[in-house]
């Protein structure tokens, strides 16, 4: 399914777990490492870098693809892509191949074929958008610096830091 | 979890201000601090380098001020904002996180006086240069923009002389050239034009005014829609490495956000022009009751512009929208002085947007920096009188008015 609305992400996002994250950069000055850093320190996933050239981030053990990380932790909840728009589809490939129940693509990663095939594979889709800000937008991240989360509520606990 | 889209005066009440997530408490704190405290060293890092969300110190962020920041946004239709201590610090910030030394701007002269001086005295001599055109003459707007030209700024209703700017026009020149469109949207509020809407890509505003309402607090804010392209070429402050940033990418790290946070975390943070937590709680309350207040505005300068037309003493009324306007009066300057200094209820001074009556006279006070000439080519002559229309009885302000007109 593709998720498109703010609900679904929501849903999305509170149900996963692990985080597999295709082209996660050891360099900090990276977007890829930006979010990586986020979500392994300020979030509860469990986030894993899937990038053949490296051997580990802040101490969390890369792998070379998807398919060797599901081998030894199961299928990931959400594989995270920061690829080439051209690779997106080989990323879609492997993450169907692997079991994983939900496909990411980061800002600027859009390939329709690549949307398709998740798609067609029962994945939950989500595409040209950051997880770090979608994350940020229902725990109240987002509005610590005075971005518009969208959110109303007058609930207790609205926003869950 | 919901997905309904709600309405203006909902966003005006609720946009940015859940219960407080501490305390439950229903009114927004005023979060009166100059610093939080980290979490971790791992955590006090994460803020440093900007991957995570939080506050550091209140120069760069602050509770009380973000929710000030989400609501504008919200009603703006905006990605985010940034709140400032002024109008004109909003403004500032803007041309500062655009351009430097060896940069160009082009300007509206149907603009505040003060936005003139700005531009053409002190950010010049930080070596910006300005060139100012009439808003409703695009071609001289289009002849004006160079190469190294950073913005198109206009206001959406002309202080004082109620030019209303073409802003889907001028929208599609700025873009035509590959910058962004700038809105002061201060006399028009959110609640009658959302130049977002209508293609601007950053909206200013003094909260001072209409915003806050009771002319009670100095704020400022800049709204940016998220949808510019930064990373075209022509923005190098936001596409290059950045010194003053562990020379961090703006657009690569941020994406859309990229013009926010460099207006936040360099600009603001250098600048040093944020807004105080008790002047945002001052404007959130403001904000709340935004709908009703510009209702009844414009419902009551729209009754005084007739009273005025219809008057001998008066020879000509520029009321075009909003509840801020001119007119000007026969016996001219010395009428002028006259007619202000025989008001009862309507008070003298040097504001406008507030819940009273404000009158002044742009010649020898708001205006008063500039000649004959350029207060002409800004659209107000030297002898108009400008009105704010507050929320009285109107047909007090009438009688205050016609006793005035008399005298």
């Amino acid at each position: 399914m593709i998720v498109k609305t703010t609900s679904e992400r929501a849903a999305l996002l509170a149900r996963s777990r692990s985080v597999a994250m295709v082209g996660a950069s050891a360099n900090a000055l990276r977007p890829s490492y930006t979010v990586f850093s986020y979500l392994r320190t300020q979030t509860p996933y469990a986030v894993t870098p899937i990038n053949p050239t490296i051997e580990q981030i802040d101490g969390v053990r890369a792998y070379p693809t998807i398919a060797a990380y599901a081998d030894e932790h199961g299928p990931p909840d959400i594989v995270d892509v920061f690829r080439k728009p051209s690779e997106a589809a080989d990323v879609a490939r492997e993450a169907i191949a692997a079991g994983a129940k939900a496909i990411w693509f980061q800002y600027g990663v859009i390939n329709d074929e690549a949307i398709r095939l998740a798609d067609e594979a029962g994945l939950d889709v989500v595409v040209d958008r950051c997880i770090k800000v979608e994350y940020a937008r229902f725990h109240g991240g987002l509005a610590t610096s005075g971005l518009n989360s969208g959110l109303i509520s007058s609930r207790y606990n609205a926003r869950t830091p | 979890m919901h997905d309904r889209a709600f309405g203006f005066a909902t966003r005006a009440i609720h946009a940015g201000t859940p219960p407080d997530p501490a305390t439950g408490s229903r009114a927004t704190p005023i979060y009166q601090t100059a610093a939080f405290v980290f979490g971790s060293t791992e955590h006090a890092a994460e803020l440093f380098q900007l991957r995570s969300y939080g506050h550091i110190y209140s120069r760069i962020s602050n509770p009380t001020v973000a929710a000030f920041e989400e609501r504008i946004a919200s009603l703006e239709d905006g990605l985010g904002a940034v709140a400032c201590s002024s109008g004109l610090a909003a403004q500032l910030c803007t041309v500062l996180s655009l351009a430097q030394s060896g940069d160009h701007l082009v300007c509206s002269q149907n603009v505040y006086g003060g936005t003139i001086t700005q531009l053409s005295v002190t950010v010049k001599r930080m070596g910006i240069e300005t060139t100012f055109a009439r808003v409703d003459d695009l071609a001289a707007m289009r002849a004006a923009i160079r190469p190294n030209t950073k913005m198109l700024f206009a206001e959406t209703i002309g202080n004082p002389s109620g030019t209303i700017a073409d802003l889907p026009a001028l929208a599609t020149l700025a873009h035509e050239h590959g910058i962004p469109f700038v809105v002061d949207n201060t006399f028009a509020t959110p609640y009658l034009c959302r130049p977002i809407e209508h293609g601007a890509d950053i909206v200013l505003h003094s909260a001072t005014k209409f915003i806050g309402g009771h002319g009670t607090t100095i704020g400022g804010v800049l709204v940016e829609s998220g949808r510019f392209p930064w990373g075209n070429g022509r923005f190098p402050l936001l596409s290059e490495p950045s010194p003053g940033y562990h020379q961090k990418v703006f657009t690569e790290t941020f994406g859309e956000y990229a013009f926010l946070m460099r207006a936040r975390a360099e600009v603001l943070r250098d600048v040093g022009a944020q807004l105080a937590p008790m002047d945002a709680w001052l404007l959130l309350l403001g904000l709340e009751t935004l709908s009703v207040r510009m209702e009844t505005h414009v419902r009551n300068a729209e009754a005084i512009a007739r009273f005025l037309r219809g008057r001998p003493e008066v020879a000509w009324v520029a009321h075009t929208q909003g509840a801020v306007f001119t007119f000007g009066i026969k016996s001219g300057r010395e009428g002028g002085r006259r007619f202000i200094d025989a008001l009862e209820l309507w008070s003298h001074l040097a504001n406008v947007g507030d819940a009273k009556s404000l009158v002044i006279h742009p010649a020898s006070t708001t205006h008063s920096q500039l000649s004959d000439e350029e207060m002409r080519s800004a659209g107000v002559p030297p002898e108009a009188i400008r009105l704010s229309v507050g929320l009285e009885d109107v047909d007090d302000l009438i009688w205050d008015l016609d006793r005035a007109l008399r005298a």
